[in-house]
């Protein structure tokens, strides 16, 4: 049985009173820190590149634990300087989204010992990964997707004229919560794993440059409406003229490489 | 009347193909034989420079075109044939320098109208996936393509081999090849490997910048920071050579790691292969390896004699595309400098 049946069947939470919780296979192997006795029993989500995710409850709500173990083929300094540095930016870029308006997750509780993060489960949604995907297969009308690319180039204009970076842009990490075919889904940014604070041009436009790849790489035969999105982006940003003339740069170093041998 | 059912589906090709593949886009040459998925020869030359420089474009082609005839004369020896059993010649129609690229290309064009056989340009970096892909046999890997000039993280899909990520300034084993001119290390065989026998004498880590973007990464910042900061570091005796190829080795590789790692969670994809010359290191694989072990997935490398530069791979992938229906007309058989993996459409997978 899954550690979720088991939290559901006592009521209990990841406070440690469920001295009899089934540890999962792959949980907090090492991990000493506070985190650590709310982890058990709880369900294994997903491994990801940086992280494990976890998925249980957190004083009664719905949670995802994100926990940053230690990853072996790096040299331990090494990933314990990479780890800690970025669980602190990815809490720091959730809150400054969160004031001013931007959709993320909320983030209840954080261990810096173990390095987990204690964050809102967004229930019931899906990733505009998979709905691009879905929406495109079943021919949907192009106006609903061009609708929803323009909340994307709307909401990251907000987020960078914050001076966050998301570090990881990518259409898995922008979830729609709610009717998400019918178009008044809220879109919610999620994985700040790689974010910082910047105010630079080049660090945005970098961003935006990583959006792309992933997007077209993702989504074949989309420049159409990747084009629209930018262009959202560009109109509802405050400071978007010297990141899209950066974008335009970095695209080129890509273009302009010799890739030689 | 089973034995009809399994009977072979029949193709408008001759039973075997050969392809004779060209390679020189950089400081190797090689020539290179296939025939049906069997590396027949692979001779190859390299271009050594001394400690300390690089090689140009002018000289590295003249080494080519001094040695390229001996190595066309070995590959057909060492497979035991002549230009008639040749199908198809292939050549390096880039991506890589300029004038090595040419001189290689006239030596394809010229045999191919001696023999009358038909040409075909190939995509350097496709040549590379399509080797480790008949030598390791992995299907449908994520592939970590990492060379002197290149570093990109691949994975198939309709019809393309799609750039997940990819280096934003230089290559890894650009970095890699100028950090050893700093502190000059030899370039014999090649300063990637030298890096990598004086990275095994230490275990100090030194901090090196880490810039990973997404599923891109940036050498330069490392780059700049131990062009300025070696000499001083060394000449101060707060750490040896050997000390930085351990931490550069280190800082390098676990960001090529994990970008590969962020790429297959990406594609939900459960297989891993490296190819290209910087795909031979040891310690890279060995990193990879740990990382795969983690996520139950597989790893797929070559050792230097298919990650490195040959003409087998251009051969190789010549073969598939040959096989496919391609071929290159004489006119069109220029070459480029600037030719991104992807813009060939695959013909030849689902």
């Amino acid at each position: 049985h899954s550690g979720l049946d088991h939290n559901q069947k006592t009521g209990s939470c990841f406070f440690p009173s469920s001295s009899n919780a089934t540890v999962p296979r792959m949980a907090l192997e090492k991990a000493s820190g506070a985190a650590r006795p709310f982890l058990d029993g709880v369900e294994v989500v997903k491994q990801g590149a940086e992280a494990r995710l976890y998925r249980g409850q957190f004083l009664g709500r719905a949670a995802i634990v994100k926990e940053r173990f230690p990853k072996r083929y790096r040299h331990p300094s090494l990933d314990e300087k990479l780890t800690h540095r970025r669980t602190v930016q990815e809490v720091r870029s959730i809150l400054r989204c969160r004031k001013s308006g931007i959709a993320t997750p909320v983030v209840y509780f954080v261990d810096y010992t173990s390095h987990c993060i204690f964050l809102e489960e967004i229930v019931g949604a899906v990733t505009v990964r998979d709905h691009l995907n879905s929406a495109r297969a079943c021919g949907r009308d192009p106006e609903h997707l061009h609708a929803l690319v323009e909340r994307m180039g709307q909401i990251l204009a907000k987020m960078h004229d914050e001076d966050v970076v998301h570090g990881d842009l990518t259409t898995s990490n922008m979830l729609l919560r709610g009717d998400a075919d019918g178009g008044n889904a809220e879109l919610v940014l999620i994985d700040f794993g790689l974010s910082y604070i910047s105010a630079l041009p080049e660090d945005k436009g970098v961003d935006l440059y990583v959006l792309e790849k992933a997007f077209l790489s993702t989504h074949p035969n989309t420049e159409e409406l990747f084009g629209a999105l930018l262009e959202s982006y560009a109109a509802c940003s405050k400071k978007s003229s010297p990141v899209i003339k950066k974008l335009d740069e970095v695209r080129l170093r890509g273009r302009k490489r010799s890739m030689v041998g | 009347l089973t034995q009809q059912s399994t009977a072979p589906r029949r193709t408008p090709w001759p039973a075997m193909t050969v392809v004779i593949g060209f390679e020189g886009s950089a400081n190797k040459i090689g020539v290179g034989i296939v025939r049906d998925g069997v590396v027949l020869s692979n001779p190859r030359r390299t271009y050594i420079t001394p400690p300390g420089q690089g090689f140009l474009p002018s000289e590295t082609a003249r080494h080519h075109r001094g040695v390229v005839l001996t190595v066309l004369k070995e590959a057909l020896q060492q497979a035991g044939l002549t230009p008639a059993d040749i199908d198809c010649v292939a050549y390096t129609k880039g991506p890589g320098m300029g004038a090595p690229l040419v001189t290689v290309a006239i030596v394809a064009r010229t045999v191919a109208q001696l023999w009358r056989k038909p040409l075909l340009g190939v995509n350097h970096c496709i040549g590379h996936i399509e080797m480790g892909r008949l030598i390791t046999g992995a299907t449908n890997p994520t592939v970590l393509y990492v060379s002197g000039g290149n570093t990109q993280v691949i994975a198939y899909s309709e019809r393309r081999y799609r750039i997940f990520g990819e280096t934003i300034d230089i290559a890894v084993g650009n970095c890699l090849d100028r950090f050893a001119r700093v502190i000059k290390i030899s370039n014999d065989p090649s300063p990637g490997y030298n890096i990598e026998q004086m990275a095994k004498k230490s275990s100090r880590f030194v901090e090196l910048p880490y810039t990973v973007k997404g599923m891109d990464v940036s050498f330069s910042g490392i780059l700049s920071f131990v062009e300025e900061m070696a000499h001083k570091l060394l000449g101060s005796g707060e750490c040896s050579a050997e000390d930085l190829c351990f931490s550069l080795q280190e800082t390098v590789f676990a960001m090529l790691v994990e970008i590969t790692e962020r790429a297959m969670a990406h594609c939900g994809s459960q297989e891993v292969m490296i190819v290209g010359g910087v795909g031979c290191n040891l310690r890279l694989q060995e990193m990879m390896g740990v990382m795969c072990a983690e996520r139950g997935a597989r790893l797929f490398a070559t050792d230097e004699r298919f990650c490195i530069d040959n003409g087998a791979m251009i051969a190789q992938a010549g073969w598939e595309m040959f096989r496919s229906g391609q071929v290159t007309e004489l006119k069109d058989s220029w070459i480029t400098q600037r030719f991104r993996t992807d813009e060939v459409e695959v013909t030849w997978r689902d």
